[in-house]
């Protein structure tokens, strides 16, 4: 297991955000994406929590990705994770922050 | 049409409760995660891999537990059986119209040992008394994952049983039986037999499972909602009928070595034919052959 923490700046708050959003199970190849507004002073946090060790710099260009396309600010992201691959995790956080985004649960 | 068998726990629930009637109890941002997972070094879930709340059905107050087997099979861990526990010992402060159970699950979380082990206890205890108190308990199950160990028992502790053909209830899992009897006795990878032995249409004929319906999420609900109207009897004389029924079932059927024996013996007619049939198909034939 290893715990891993990311931090984005220059987004934008999303008005009325739903009280959170959660997409995904944590099973093998999968992960679950939990989002949830907070007064982070403009930040976007992600914490991932993964069984695939050693990852980071993969998590960390994915990541870079997913905030082009959502640049948000107070928001908290949590990630269990286990194993799943750059193209399931890019598309579990696109399907999260749309709805975050778009203020209906999936 | 909506697969039930293919959705998520929490789809489940969307689909089968009125719209927007979920409260949920202890949600994922809540993280009650397990204990136990961290310090083994394995990736838990903010839910422990249960949906727990109230809700409506059709108007009707229901309290709901829905399992996600997509996490660990759905398997029981201490914070996942205490959710199930606390919405029991809810039931019987608040008396909904029901309880229902939307069961996934391989039993006990074996990570977890006695903690997993005295959570699926305590919660078979808490079924049997919300029924105690008047409150029916409906099982749903038409999950991928079945329904097997400590909770299979549970689902039998309830009121009702409601199954697709999709659904599965056994106690030991055909891997398990597998492993400790070997290949000859049970091959698990042999689908029609896992199928005809533990599937719904099965456990629907054996009269375990109350009702039998479609794979599709519609179906379960108004299979539960036509369930919410029966009143749970744990009389003596209930259970003296239960177990009279079981023993002269097991004198029937303890003989057979094949689910197409007991068949055979119900009276129906090309027994073989019964795991090709829908749904409907498989109702009419079987219809006054249930045991």
């Amino acid at each position: 297991m290893e715990t891993l923490t990311y931090e984005y700046r220059g987004g934008r708050p999303v008005n009325s955000p739903p009280p959170s959003v959660l997409v995904g199970v944590v099973g093998s190849g999968n992960l679950e994406v939990l989002v949830e507004p907070a007064p982070l002073g403009g930040l976007c946090r992600v914490e991932v929590q993964t069984a695939a060790v050693g990852f980071g710099a993969t998590w960390q260009a994915v990541l870079d990705d997913v905030f082009a396309r959502h640049p948000l600010a107070d928001v908290r992201i949590s990630i269990n994770d286990v194993g799943a691959t750059p193209a399931v995790v890019g598309l579990r956080l696109d399907q999260a922050l749309d709805a975050f985004a778009g203020g209906t649960q999936p | 049409m909506s697969s039930y068998y293919e959705d998520s726990a929490r789809g489940r629930l969307d689909g089968l409760l009125d719209p927007g009637s979920l409260i949920e109890i202890l949600p994922p941002t809540e993280r009650m995660v397990s204990p136990h997972l961290r310090q083994l070094d394995t990736p838990a879930a903010f839910d422990d891999g249960i949906v727990v709340g109230e809700g409506r059905l059709d108007g009707r107050r229901v309290l709901v537990a829905a399992q996600e087997g997509g996490f660990m099979g759905g398997a029981v861990g201490e914070v996942h059986g205490a959710k199930l526990t606390g919405l029991m010992e809810r039931a019987l402060d608040t008396r909904p119209d029901g309880v229902l159970l939307l069961v996934e699950s391989g039993g006990v979380r074996l990570h977890e040992a006695n903690a997993g082990l005295i959570a699926v206890s305590e919660v078979m205890r808490a079924v049997l008394a919300v029924r105690a108190a008047g409150i029916p308990v409906i099982v749903l199950d038409g999950g991928t994952f079945g329904c097997f160990g400590g909770m299979g028992i549970v689902a039998r502790l309830c009121d009702a049983v409601v199954m697709s053909e999709e659904g599965r209830l056994g106690l030991s899992g055909p891997e398990v039986i597998e492993t400790t009897m070997g290949v000859e006795e049970f091959d698990s990878r042999d689908r029609a037999l896992v199928w005809r032995t533990v599937g719904g249409k099965h456990r629907y004929l054996l009269g375990e499972a109350a009702t039998l319906v479609e794979d599709d999420v519609a179906a379960f609900r108004a299979a539960a909602l036509a369930l919410l109207e029966q009143t749970p009897d744990l009389s003596l004389a209930a259970l003296d009928a239960e177990h009279a029924a079981l023993g002269s079932r097991l004198e029937r059927f303890g003989d057979c070595r094949d689910a197409l024996d007991i068949w055979e013996k119900l009276g129906v007619e090309e027994p073989e034919k019964l795991p090709i049939l829908d749904t409907a198909g498989f109702l009419a034939t079987v219809r006054d052959r249930r045991a």
